[in-house]
């Protein structure tokens, strides 16, 4: 049998939650087309239940992601440009098929994504070198200021990079320990759907990254006013201001942090500041006693 | 605990009354607002007074600031931004070295004066409060010319004009930590003190006259809420720094939304001040007293939820309490005076209808046997035991001298008790293991863990909560981040 009489096997793109892979509860789902309009898949469409089971398999996945040693933090990201890499060819055709993009261009995205996951793999066991230390107070006193993760980080990935712009949305807010909760580009999910495969085979434990697909909007309010959700990353709203408004007026009522969205350049090197737009500084004193007025002459 | 009582006449223990003069400080009777480096009056006719919280005394009446005084001061300082942020970094430093100084010199005076406003005791304002001041100016003044080297990259930007709202409980001192970063970080700005404690604000416009700063770098706009919604809410704001209650910040967080305007919150708590049984009991006795009596309990970071490990529960309840009974209350210009007055009739009324609360619901209430003035606004040091988790008194934030006491079995359970709260700003832990210290304190869901002291501050740390305690942090490296753009 020749090669163009084989039917293809199609596949059923499903959402990522609690690392399992659950259809959305609600049943539904939407047409994906790639940039010319043709069919690529139906996307699951998901609910607000879907966001509050994706938070509560977050908030679940809190203690122990967050708890794990930063060195077990790095070796699971660059587990993830590992496994990325492996499937490289699957993610340039859907990146292709996304956004439109030749081959060679498309190729260049996922190339920088998996760069940008080893990145970052290596900042698990930096930053808190960088953004804490020991503080010089003037008292018998030994103080250090340490970074933490927030907590539950609900991300509204960037709507036009569908996979370099959303690997470097996710990546900093798990490298530091906290977990997310991602609203995958809404027209061109399934890149998003597509990492959850490969985040399931990484050592990542389950809850750590959630994915959903759907309409942002829809999918952001409930995530904005979820009390359990600590900080929101409003970057797939960046060309919708009133909606970027409506969502920072509801992320106040538990005043989680939020990360305003602004114009990006994925490609570019990125900084530390979405690792620390969703850490929060602890200080811990302690006295460090007297010996003696006459002190020590080495 | 009524033999410990040393108000009775006739104890041999007595202190002599040791007041501090007020001579020192010269309050005019009137004041304007502080606008383009000048004492300017208000478009509006409405003046208020300020009394002094520990006699009712009037000391002064002051400007309410309208929404046009806001816009005047904030177009002064968005007219000094152009100016100020091109300064050589050096410079600026000089002008905060020249204004660490300047309070160093009027130290007593501004300590003497923030006591007369604010009721706390002298002993605080002169110990804790101004040489805090000073450090901050000092410490930021250092960061003017090396803001390159702070971490957040090779060359950042100030953010504009600073609206800043500053609350009651420590007024010259909240508003070192919001002037002295933005200044040192090229920004302008327009403070507003609180309404019941504006004089040390304004004695401090009259400190940046002296050093010379130069005109409309910092305004200083009195009044009440409306001022401060004026100020929050002017579009010609970049930044916006609060500290006070949670909910004034959540509405202010809405204000804000959408705009552009950067945001820093430090906000309410209800801090667990953890105590084992291998803790050494008179010092953690000492640091219960100043996790939740410094300043009367006007803290947000206080230590209002005592969680007491149960097998030393009696123990340290009657040493608590045997402590308690010698703390003097009474006038806070007295040097011996640990308890002062609270800030205000409002805040007591809150304070009171709280305690109420507790006692409805069940709590048992125990006061420190003392004497309360017949004028002012006093509140007794008060402790609640018998105290569950779902009371009022271990949930709001009472900001009173009143603790609460729970009790706990395992480090799990401090640990759960103490998280089970929507603050995170502040906590203590007493023990003299130091794996257990560590181990809690990585646990514990709060900006600052204390271990084995309480209520400990210095320029170079970063303060600031987690949860609904706001987020930003001041002091350190990490505070002068608020004022930059990155």
């Amino acid at each position: 049998m020749s090669e163009s009489a084989r039917l293809h096997v199609f596949k059923t793109y499903k959402l990522y939650v609690g690392g399992k892979f659950p259809r959305s509860e609600s049943g539904r789902v939407y047409e994906v087309t790639d940039a010319k309009g043709t069919w690529l898949a139906n996307a699951p469409l998901s609910s607000r239940k879907d966001a509050r089971d994706a938070v509560v398999a977050a908030r679940k996945a809190v203690g122990g992601w967050s708890g794990a040693t930063a060195y077990n933090r790095g070796q699971i990201l660059y587990r993830v440009a590992e496994m990325l890499e492996g499937r490289r060819e699957q993610f340039v055709r859907e990146v292709a098929d996304a956004e439109g993009l030749s081959k060679s261009k498309a190729a260049a995205q996922v190339d920088a994504a998996v760069d940008r996951w080893v990145w970052y793999a290596g900042w698990t066991d930096k930053i808190a070198q960088v953004v804490g230390g020991a503080n010089p107070v003037a008292g018998p006193f030994f103080n250090l200021s340490t970074p933490e993760p927030t907590g539950v980080v609900a991300v509204l990935a960037p709507q036009e990079s569908s996979f370099l712009g959303l690997v470097s949305v996710i990546a900093p807010v798990i490298a530091t320990g906290n977990t997310a909760v991602v609203v995958a580009s809404e027209r061109a999910p399934l890149p998003a759907l597509s990492l959850g495969e490969v985040l399931a085979t990484s050592d990542l434990p389950g809850g750590v990254v959630n994915v959903l697909s759907g309409r942002t909007a829809e999918l952001a309010a409930p995530l904005a006013a979820h009390q359990d959700v600590n900080a929101i990353d409003l970057t797939g709203a960046v060309a919708d201001e009133s909606l970027a408004k409506e969502l920072e007026i509801a992320a106040a009522d538990n005043l989680k942090r939020v990360l305003r969205p602004r114009a990006e350049e994925w490609a570019t090197e990125p900084d530390i500041h979405r690792m620390t737009a969703f850490l929060e500084t602890k200080t811990v004193w302690h006295p460090t006693g007297a010996l003696g007025a006459a002190g020590s002459s080495y | 605990m009524t033999e410990m009582t040393n108000t009775a006449a006739g104890n041999p223990f007595t202190y002599a009354p040791a007041p501090e003069s007020r001579a020192i400080v010269d309050i005019a009777p009137s004041y304007g607002l502080f606008i383009d480096g000048e004492f300017t009056e208000s478009s509006g006719q409405e003046m208020v007074k300020t009394v002094s919280p520990a006699t009712e005394e009037v000391l002064a009446e002051y400007t309410q600031g309208t929404g046009e005084d806001v816009d005047r001061a904030v177009r002064a300082a968005r007219k000094a931004f152009s100016t100020w942020s091109a300064l050589p970094g050096a410079e600026r430093a000089k002008y905060l070295f020249r204004i660490a100084r300047i309070i160093q010199e009027r130290s007593r005076e501004l300590a003497v004066l923030e006591t007369l406003d604010n009721g706390k005791p002298i002993r605080e304002t002169r110990d804790a409060d101004l040489p805090l001041v000073a450090a901050h100016f000092f410490y930021y003044a250092g960061w003017a010319d090396k803001l390159g080297h702070a971490g957040f990259g090779p060359n950042p930007r100030p953010l504009g004009v600073a609206g800043q709202v500053i609350p009651w409980n420590f007024p010259l001192l909240m508003l070192a930590w919001k002037i002295a970063p933005a200044l040192a970080a090229g920004n302008t700005v327009v403070l507003k003190p609180a309404e019941t404690t504006p004089l040390s604000a304004l004695f401090f416009a009259d400190i940046c006259r002296q050093a010379g700063l130069p005109k409309g770098v910092v305004n200083i706009v009195t009044g009440d809420g409306r001022t401060g919604e004026a100020l929050v809410t002017h579009p010609g704001i970049d930044k916006v720094a609060f500290t006070g209650s949670t909910a004034v910040g959540k509405a202010i967080a809405r204000q804000v939304a959408g705009t552009g305007k950067r945001l820093t919150l430090e906000l309410g708590g209800k801090g667990a001040n953890i105590v084992f049984d291998d803790a050494p009991i008179d010092q953690a006795v000492e640091g219960i007293v100043t996790g939740i009596f410094f300043n009367q309990g006007q803290v947000c970071c206080a230590g209002s939820r005592l969680l007491v490990q149960e097998s030393i529960q009696d123990e340290l309840l009657d040493a608590l309490k045997r402590r308690l009974a010698t703390l003097r209350l009474g006038d806070p210009l007295d040097k011996n005076t640990d308890i002062g007055a609270i800030n205000s009739a409002e805040q007591l009324a809150r304070i009171t209808a709280l305690a109420r609360t507790g006692e409805a619901e069940g709590a048992e209430r125990w006061s420190a046997p003392c004497e309360l003035p017949s004028s002012g606004f006093w509140f007794p040091p008060t402790l609640f035991t018998g105290v569950t988790q779902a009371h009022t008194v271990a949930r709001d934030e009472i900001f009173g001298p009143v603790l609460s006491v729970l009790s706990f079995r395992t480090p799990d359970e401090a640990v759960a008790k103490a998280n089970n709260s929507q603050y995170g700003l502040s906590a203590g832990i007493w023990t003299e293991k130091g794996s257990r210290i560590l181990a809690v304190a990585n646990k514990l869901r709060a900006g600052v863990v204390w271990a084995n002291t309480f209520n400990k501050f210095d320029p170079t740390s970063p303060f600031g909560g987690y949860k609904e305690s706001g987020f930003g942090r001041e002091g350190g490296r990490h505070g002068l981040e608020a004022y930059l753009d990155v």
